[in-house]
């Protein structure tokens, strides 16, 4: 649970992101493609599900991307190699499934970069032709650019104030791509509205299209029922029975409320702690 | 001469419905000698038979009135683990006091009278624990090259691991959380079984070479297979029961409604009543209802309190519940306390709908009167509703404490592992050994949800069956 490397990947308009590779050689031999991991910075802290990045089984370590979003966030941002997180438990949830759908798009979001970086990797390695949409509010936010150019067929990047790439929300180079070609795969993750708008689009195409939700978790093993979101007509928790969903099935307003739970009291003890 | 039961000593309810304090204090020396000395010593000690491990009680109440305490302590110790724990959280009145002669026949539970058996067990289990009193470890050596893997460190594998090394076994304990005990600790609250009798007890496991590997869930990280390739020669599965039940009524999703074991998890195991201290948070609202009649309702109805009084806020907990007090399952001492520190009971009453707000934070609850009907085929008489009966209850906060079912990450990723249409590991009824030979199973994630000394008796059994298992895997 030893900290080995950090790096601060973005540092700009208010938002943080930072990469932090981490000894565990038991999760880096295992994790695969769309699995995370639930931390503890401290003792008294709160676990946090964070997607494993990277799995490196050779040298035992993984890494993890995080944005700073809350106290415990933060605390992350601010841990430095040689520190150990308190705990670390992994690697859980479903892997994707990765096989040779043909021809897949991955779009990633924000810190949703990330998460698609191994789904990408792994989806090419199958022998699929791999389109890559990435998108930010401004350059200076995006993350993973090369890695994930690297990984994909053709790659597209989307800025909402047109700094770098193409101007405008991923949603619309989506949309293009699904007027002129045919797909098999659309695989999303990002904020929530952002995975929302991507649905829409697809629904109409009715290409399979898988996010990756971020419900609020406890435990990570299906123990507290806190992860629960409603997917068609049933109620599944998604530490356990996902973390991935068909878009088309997901209750997207109830997924959104529920993360915000507790957003009185995430401003309150970051203020406290004097991490915001 | 009939003696007067002797009421157990316990902070009183203004006080304790503020803080996490131990509520109930247990017997002085006088007093358990007192209790002990109503005890008639049958000649066919029904107690006995009522205890699910077969404590001797009636030898080591004896044993207590000669005040010898630390006979006392090792005559349970034969039989129970962790006296100390069970002495607080045994549902003594359907087990052992239930059968005592004080108990009239066919009655639901035990009566005053019966003998305050687990109260005298606590005192002798305290008594022991102060004076460091340790079981000595037989059969040393023999097995020194044996390493058995104890999946699940709630009280099943806790015993299962203490019954092994006693026995010079190399034990190691997976638990998929960060802190060990299972329900003991994520469930059950400090108020009830306070951490330092619980760390006293992991603790000693771990003087007697029992290794324990936190963060660790077997089906992701290992799997039973790989285990067996690490060189363990058998398994003991104590999985628990742990997958929460919903109602399954519209509005169950709402902000704010908290299955039992969210709710009682993140203030057992995360300490969510020390936000912003701990970094946890909980939500407290002004008007909370928890539904069901068992232990879980109860201790989270007694957090829900607590949390309101630690907050400012005038209490207003409500625990429903679709029979009436008498089938209530909890334990009764649980169910008193929780009157006397100001939880309110809506007895015969189904939830229907939870209502929110335009932000989706739950607002109301409507449900219905019930009234009892002809007995179901859990032997209780069954609830129905009554028509037109319909009511709104204000609730800016629910719990649901209807019960749990299996955790499926384990036996969902090992298909040879033979489980029953509940989720349960089905086990051969003598050894405990489930499909898999070498590995053993017991506790919640066998019978279903049950109690812990029932999980403690079902790990024995076990442990004593690994044991032949690796006599014979010798030869
Ligand atoms: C399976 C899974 C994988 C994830 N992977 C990553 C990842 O690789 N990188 C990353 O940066 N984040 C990831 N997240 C989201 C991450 O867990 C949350 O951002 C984190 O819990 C916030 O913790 P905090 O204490 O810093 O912030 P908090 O104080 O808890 O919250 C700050 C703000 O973030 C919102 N928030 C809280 N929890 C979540 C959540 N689970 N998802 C979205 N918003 C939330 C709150 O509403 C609040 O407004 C993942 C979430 C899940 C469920
Ligand atoms: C709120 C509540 C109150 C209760 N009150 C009482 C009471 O007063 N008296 C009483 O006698 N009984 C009570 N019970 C019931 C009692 O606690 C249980 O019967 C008992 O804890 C079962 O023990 P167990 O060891 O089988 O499982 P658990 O205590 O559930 O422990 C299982 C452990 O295994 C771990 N685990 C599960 N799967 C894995 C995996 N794949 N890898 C690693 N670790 C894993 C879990 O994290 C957990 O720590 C109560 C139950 C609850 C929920
Ligand atoms: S049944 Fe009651 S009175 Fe008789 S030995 Fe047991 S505890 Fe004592
Ligand atoms: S996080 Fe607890 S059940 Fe999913």
């Amino acid at each position: 649970m030893k900290i080995l490397e950090k790096e601060v990947l973005v540092d700009s308009q208010g938002v943080r992101i930072v990469k932090i590779t981490i000894r565990s050689p038991d999760i880096a031999a295992k994790a695969k493609a769309g699995q995370f991991v639930v931390l503890m910075v401290k003792e008294e802290g709160e676990r946090i599900p964070l997607t494993v990045v990277k799995a490196d089984a050779a040298k035992g370590t993984i890494v993890l991307i995080a944005q700073e979003a809350g106290l415990t966030t933060k605390l992350l941002g601010k841990a430095v190699p040689g520190d150990s997180l308190y705990s670390l438990v992994g690697p859980l949830g479903h892997p994707t499934e990765i096989k040779k759908y043909g021809k897949v798009i991955l779009v990633g979001g924000g810190v949703g970069i990330a998460e698609i970086l191994p789904v990408a990797r792994a989806m090419k390695n199958a022998g699929n032709h791999v389109t890559v949409i990435i998108g930010s509010r401004a350059k200076e936010l995006l993350i993973l650019e090369r890695d994930l150019k690297e990984s994909s067929d053709e790659f597209i990047v989307m800025t909402d104030d047109g700094s770098y790439g193409r101007k405008g929300f991923v949603t619309e180079a989506l949309k293009e791509l699904l007027e002129k070609s045919k797909y098999d795969l659309v695989y999303a993750v990002g904020p929530i509205p952002m995975m929302r708008a991507v649905s829409m689009v697809t629904k109409a195409s009715g290409v399979l299209t898988l996010v990756s939700l971020n419900a609020v978790m406890v435990d990570g093993t299906g123990m507290c029922g806190c992860c629960r979101v409603t997917v068609g007509k049933e109620v599944k928790f998604s530490c356990v029975d996902g973390p991935e969903f068909d878009a088309s099935q997901v209750d997207w307003q109830e997924l959104l409320s529920r993360n915000n739970i507790y957003s009185e009291k995430e401003k309150h003890i970051c203020r406290l702690h004097g991490a915001g | 001469m009939k003696k007067e039961p002797v009421k157990v000593r316990e902070k009183s309810s203004a006080v304790r419905a503020k803080s996490f304090e131990e509520v109930v204090e247990g017997f002085s020396e006088a007093e358990a000698l007192q209790e002990a000395s109503r005890c008639i010593q049958c000649k066919d000690p029904k107690c006995t038979t009522g205890c699910p491990v077969g404590i001797d009680i009636r030898t080591f109440i004896r044993q207590v009135t000669e005040k010898d305490y630390d006979g006392a302590y090792f005559t349970i110790r034969q039989k129970n683990n962790f006296p100390s724990i069970c002495g607080r959280v045994c549902p003594a009145e359907y087990q052992c006091r239930k059968a005592c002669v004080f108990t009239k026949k066919a009655a639901p539970y035990a009566s005053r009278e019966a003998i305050g058996i687990h109260f005298i067990e606590r005192f002798v289990g305290d008594h022991g624990a102060r004076k460091g009193l340790q079981v000595k470890a037989d059969g040393e050596g023999k097995h020194a090259q044996k390493k058995v893997a104890v999946v699940g460190s709630g009280p099943a594998g806790l015993c299962c691991a203490g019954e092994l090394s006693r026995r010079g076994i190399k034990v190691v304990v997976f638990e998929g959380l960060h802190k060990t005990g299972g329900v003991l600790r994520y469930g059950i609250p400090p108020f009830r079984l306070p951490r330092n009798v619980l760390d006293f007890e992991i603790d000693s496991l771990k003087k007697l070479g029992v290794e324990i590997r936190t963060n660790t869930v077997i089906g992701k990280v290992k799997t039973i297979d790989e285990l067996f390739a690490e060189g363990f020669s058998a398994i003991f599965l104590g999985l628990g029961a742990g997958i929460p039940s919903f109602l399954g009524i519209p509005g169950e999703n709402l902000c704010n409604i908290y299955s039992a074991n969210e709710f009682l998890t993140r203030v057992n195991l995360m300490s969510a009543h020390e936000f912003p201290k701990s970094h946890t948070p909980i939500n407290i609202g002004k008007h909370i209802v928890v539904i069901g009649g068992g232990n879980t309702a109860m201790d989270a109805a007694r957090i829900a309190i607590r949390l309101q009084h630690m907050n400012g806020i005038t209490p207003d907990t409500t625990v429903l519940y679709r029979r009436t007090e008498v089938e209530m399952p909890a334990r009764r001492l649980e169910i008193e306390h929780a009157k006397e520190e100001g939880v309110k009971f809506e007895l015969l009453v189904k939830p229907e709908e939870f209502v929110g707000d335009d932000k989706k934070f739950v607002r109301n609850l409507r449900a219905s009167r019930c009234e009892l009907g002809e007995p179901d085929s859990s032997g209780r008489r069954k609830p129905t509703v009554i028509p037109g009966s319909s009511f709104e209850i204000d609730c800016d906060q629910a719990v649901i404490a209807i019960g749990l079912g299996a955790n499926k990450i384990l036996t969902g990723v090992t298909p040879q592992l033979t489980t029953d249409k509940y989720g349960d590991v089905v086990v051969d009824g003598k050894t405990m050994e489930t499909s898999i030979k070498g590995v053993f199973a017991g506790g919640d994630i066998v019978g279903g949800e049950g109690t812990v000394i029932e999980a403690m008796g079902m790990a024995k059994k076990a442990a004593a069956a690994i044991i032949d298992y690796l006599d014979k895997a010798k030869k």
